[in-house]
């Protein structure tokens, strides 16, 4: 259960929302939208942990995440904008990084069967500069697909550059992890196939 | 233990192997190096006496301006692709991956300076007792640029002309590493002996070692906020 209540955000001398509360149960999920410019990445990252709101607090099971950092990283998986890829290396070291990164022990047989999952079973070897827009973004949203238990997911624009296949994928192993009972947090302009409609957050209404 | 390790041994091993894939970064570095070296023969003249007594300076002013050169690439690319956030949202402590990060930029762009600078010596006619505290001193004092460096490198990092202010924020900084980098080969070439210098220089690294990570971290999260 995520839970923020009275949250504000100040960007530069502009406060882009405030008086913000919302309530995620286990299960559910929860579509932050609005206009661009209207803080909706600021607002991921603040419930990331990654920026600090201007007033309000987070709290995730009843725990305040700014007391308790480190367990509640440890149940986040968070996709940003950028896609975390290193040109240099290849989309599999890209993930095995990352995985290990987060902390994740992860056998490289389940790496190597995600990306072949996502379609980039012939780019395995190759470095990640040579990938196209749509292929980097498959490869940072390749953590999905491990199959670890990492209870809340925030990703910000996931539907960003795929194909209409890849959309409906994603968008059924989002709707899976909610059906056993985990929390997903997203931003989309687009409309994506979910079992069941994600609730609506209009960062347009609590606009300061 | 070895879940501790983790995030450590997977950045070390990661930006060694990206060292090794980018290594024209790195010989740019190294050149860059024996050339600032090898210009100050043609700028003071060729007196053997003369270049024997500034040799030990000369290098280490060069060893600093390179590690300067070299720093904002420590956390640039990462910052850029998104890795940095990735990386502060492990649960695994900051100050972990930090350290590994900057020993691996160390082994990276420090290791081949230490390496390469009694060869270089050898072209002031340093003389060959020295070239050991020579290498004692850089091996000591460059990590101790590279800790404090990363601090200045996290401070600056996505800002506008960051390189520039990279410089003044950590030169000054660098000014105690060079006294006594440079004093311990003058002052085992005086016959006083080098021990004082390379303590202190070992006293340094291990505070550096102890603050620099932690100031670093800190840093970090400030810069992707």
């Amino acid at each position: 259960m995520l839970y923020a209540a009275d949250l504000a955000c100040l960007k530069g001398d502009r406060l882009l929302f405030r008086g913000l509360s919302l309530q995620v149960a286990p299960g559910a999920m929860l579509r932050i939208a609005g206009p661009n410019g209207f803080g909706k990445t600021s607002l991921l990252r603040i419930l990331c942990g990654l920026a600090h709101p201007e007033a309000g607090e987070i709290r995730w099971n009843g725990r305040s995440i700014a007391s308790d950092r480190e367990s509640f990283h440890r149940t986040l998986l968070y996709l940003g904008h950028a896609p975390a890829l290193n040109d240099l290396l290849t989309p599999l070291e890209n993930l095995r990084f990352a995985c290990a990164a987060a902390g994740d022990d992860v056998d490289e047989d389940v790496c190597v069967d995600a990306l072949v999952r996502i379609g980039l079973a012939d780019q395995l070897d190759l470095p990640a500069r040579v990938l196209s827009q749509g292929q980097r973004r498959r490869v940072g949203l390749a953590r999905l697909f491990l199959g670890i238990r990492r209870s809340l997911w925030v990703l910000d624009e996931p539907f960003t550059a795929l194909d209409a296949a890849a959309v409906a994928d994603l968008a059924t192993t989002l709707s899976d992890h909610c059906a056993a009972g985990g929390v997903v947090i997203l931003t989309t302009h687009q409309d994506a196939p979910f079992a069941v409609p994600p609730t609506v957050l209009d960062l347009s209404e609590v606009a300061a | 233990m070895s879940r501790t390790l983790g995030p450590f041994a997977a950045v070390l091993r990661r930006d060694l192997l990206l060292a090794w894939r980018g290594r024209a970064d790195v010989l740019v570095t190294l050149a860059f190096f024996v050339v600032v070296v090898c210009l100050f023969p043609f700028g003071v003249g060729a007196e053997t006496n003369q270049l024997r007594s500034i040799a030990p300076g000369v290098l280490w002013v060069a060893a600093l301006l390179a590690t300067l050169l070299s720093l904002h690439r420590l956390f640039a690319q990462d910052h850029a692709d998104g890795t940095l956030e990735q990386l502060l949202l492990s649960p695994e402590p900051t100050v972990l991956w930090v350290v590994a990060k900057i020993v691996a930029h160390w082994i990276a762009t420090g290791m081949p300076l230490v390496l390469v600078a009694p060869a270089l010596a050898l072209l002031f006619d340093v003389e060959q007792g020295a070239l050991g505290v020579l290498v004692l001193s850089l091996a000591l004092g460059t990590p101790i640029l590279a800790l404090l460096g990363a601090v200045g490198a996290a401070l600056t990092l996505g800002l506008r002309g960051g390189g520039m202010l990279l410089a003044l924020l950590v030169l000054p900084l660098f000014v105690p590493v060079l006294i006594f980098g440079a004093g311990a080969v003058d002052s085992h070439l005086s016959g006083t002996g080098a021990d004082a210098h390379i303590l202190l220089l070992g006293g340094g690294l291990l505070g550096a070692l102890a603050l620099a990570p932690v100031a670093c971290a800190a840093a970090l999260r400030i810069a992707v906020e």
